[in-house]
């Protein structure tokens, strides 16, 4: 595997990225949207209101309780209502909502260096150079990877630093990260990401156009949103083993669809479909 | 023994049902330019790729620059350059981030690298609007610049898919100019794919014919007229019209195939040129005055077209 081929098409897919605001926009709006906003709402204005939360917010909040598992019940054990709403929706419930960001990112900048690349017709060039065929998949994979981590790793960072803020006068202590958190960052994140990545590779192969590739592939948020709602509605909650066990899952499903992503990233196929 | 740095036998690429490339025999000598020539859809673009071993084929045998492209693509892209017929480039990005970009693919030394771009951002007239974005290039622009990057790691074999299509005349004689250059000075062997049958004859040592995947002829220009037509043409242009008695004396001459009448002009075919002062000193003996004499050379268009027409057979007038 030659380094500096990987090297110069990451660098050629980054810098191509930077000039497309199509691309890089959502990067930026919905980390900050979703972990900063959304959670500085949440943590703010019901406890803004009243230092003692609202009756019906009080009342919703113990229906809710009801429904969720025991294991949650216990873990919320002996804490202020307060405390129990801040470290239900910032550690619990924000966790499927976290990997929104490794499969969005992804499957963008998937979408722009694979259909994009299409798209804009600059694909034979490359295939005209030494590269080998792993070496071109591999420098595309590294184009939508790294972004994601980096992405997700620094938005985990300013996540954890407005929670503490925010939720600080509540809980009276750092709360944030838990060993659930770390293990998705670490385990869950990478997977998320190569989901949204393997995904693309697939879906731009049928396509003519990042717009194209971006409309079907941006379907792959649907199980997280599935995750969202059996959590919501009591099914389950993300503690580490649900998190190892969706991690597992999740590169177990990577790992089929890379198998045929590298296999329709062959170079007499993807020329024959220019 | 002539180098040959292009070799492919039986070369044969299949999609679906069609024969994109049927049977194709190829030899192309180191340092010459051979132009590739035909219509739309011939084969000219997908040879390119099976040579480039960037398509695998379905049937025959290849070696280009001594490589095997089904088993070496890698070695043999190392040693050939490609201007496709769009310039595919990154047009949001600078011509200089473009050829960078291309050398790193290339594996050109990281030492070397700038100054071999900027070498040729000056030989290429570029250097000016360098850090400008390829995007806000005119077409010429960007052709000269996709020259560039084909040639960046200096290859032994330059593939050329229609160099000049789409460019306005004069950028289209700028990129002629520039692969002249190429092959006279630089002595690159030049695979030039073009329906430009101008282009073709002002470039090429020799040219092949290729029309539905099938090479019709292989030659230099004056090999396959000899092909085609028998004998060469002289025209001898008059003052007046022919008389009766002229024009027997010049039938009398031997080695005359044929003579046309074309109000003042005479058309004659012979089987060999050195026949043209025999035929002057017949034509003056005969009180004719003569205006001009021109030995005729069949163009590349007109070898073209009968090859076209006939799909590779010989003529069958005398």
């Amino acid at each position: 595997m030659n380094t500096r081929f990987l090297r110069a098409i990451v660098r050629k897919d980054l810098l191509t990225m930077l000039q497309n605001r199509g691309v890089w926009l959502p990067i930026v709006i919905l980390p900050v949207i979703l972990l900063v906003i959304m959670p500085l709402a949440l943590i703010l204005a019901p406890t803004a209101v009243n230092v003692n939360m609202p009756g019906s917010m009080m009342q919703q909040l113990d229906l809710f309780m009801r429904n969720m598992p025991d294991t949650l019940r216990q873990q919320v054990a002996g804490l202020t209502p307060q405390q129990t709403y801040v470290l239900l929706f910032t550690v619990y419930f924000f966790a499927p909502f976290f990997l929104i960001i490794p499969l969005m990112v992804s499957s963008v900048t998937a979408a722009d260096s694979f259909a994009g690349e299409k798209e804009r017709k600059t694909l034979e060039a490359l295939l005209y150079t030494p590269a080998s065929d792993t070496e071109l998949f591999m420098g595309k994979v590294l184009t939508a990877l790294a972004p994601a981590l980096a992405v997700s790793w620094s938005s985990f960072i300013l996540y954890g630093i407005v929670v503490n803020a925010a939720g600080a006068h509540i809980m009276g202590r750092l709360f944030f990260p838990t060993t659930m958190w770390l293990a998705l960052i670490l385990w869950v994140v990478p997977a998320a990401a190569a989901l949204g990545l393997s995904v693309m590779v697939l879906v731009s192969t049928k396509v003519k156009s990042f717009q194209e590739a971006n409309q079907i592939g941006g379907m792959v948020v649907l199980p997280i949103l599935l995750l969202v709602f059996a959590q919501a509605g009591g099914l389950l909650y993300f503690s580490l083993p649900v998190a190892l066990a969706v991690g597992a899952v999740l590169w177990v499903i990577d790992a089929v669809l890379i198998f045929f992503g590298i296999k329709t990233f062959a170079r007499g196929e993807l020329i024959a479909r220019l | 023994m002539a180098d040959f740095v292009i070799e492919a036998q039986g070369l044969t690429r299949i999609f679906g049902a069609q024969r994109a490339v049927d049977g194709l025999d190829l030899r192309v000598k180191r340092g010459e330019v051979f132009g590739f020539l035909g219509p739309n859809g011939a084969g000219k673009t997908t040879t390119v790729r099976l040579l480039n071993g960037v398509l695998a084929p379905s049937a025959g045998v290849m070696r280009v620059a001594s490589f095997d492209p089904v088993r070496q693509g890698s070695a043999v892209r190392r040693r050939t350059g490609v201007l496709t017929e769009t310039p595919a480039l990154y047009e949001q990005l600078t011509a200089r981030q473009n050829l960078l970009i291309f050398g790193e693919l290339y594996d050109i030394d990281a030492r070397q690298l700038p100054a071999r771009v900027d070498e040729l951002l000056r030989l290429f007239d570029l250097a000016d609007r360098a850090n400008e974005r390829a995007g806000t290039y005119s077409k010429g622009m960007k052709q000269r610049l996709a020259l560039a990057r084909a040639l960046l790691h200096d290859p032994e074999v330059l593939f050329l898919d229609e160099p000049t299509a789409g460019l306005d005349p004069a950028a289209a004689r700028q990129v002629t100019a520039l692969i002249e250059g190429l092959s006279k000075k630089e002595g690159h062997t030049i695979f030039l794919c073009t329906h430009n049958l101008t282009e073709a004859q002002r470039l090429c040592d020799r040219v092949g014919v290729i029309s539905r995947g099938r090479l019709l002829a292989e030659g230099t220009p004056a090999e396959l007229a000899d092909h085609l037509w028998r004998g060469n043409w002289v025209q001898i242009t008059l003052t007046g019209s022919p008389s009766e008695a002229l024009l027997a004396a010049l039938r009398a001459v031997v080695g005359v195939i044929d003579i046309k009448v074309d109000g003042t002009a005479l058309d004659m075919r012979v089987d060999t040129i050195e026949r043209t002062p025999a035929l002057l000193r017949a034509a003056v003996l005969a009180g004719a005055e003569i205006y001009s004499v021109t030995p005729r050379r069949r163009s590349l268009e007109e070898i073209y077209f009968e090859l076209q027409a006939n799909g590779g057979a010989a003529e069958a007038e005398p």
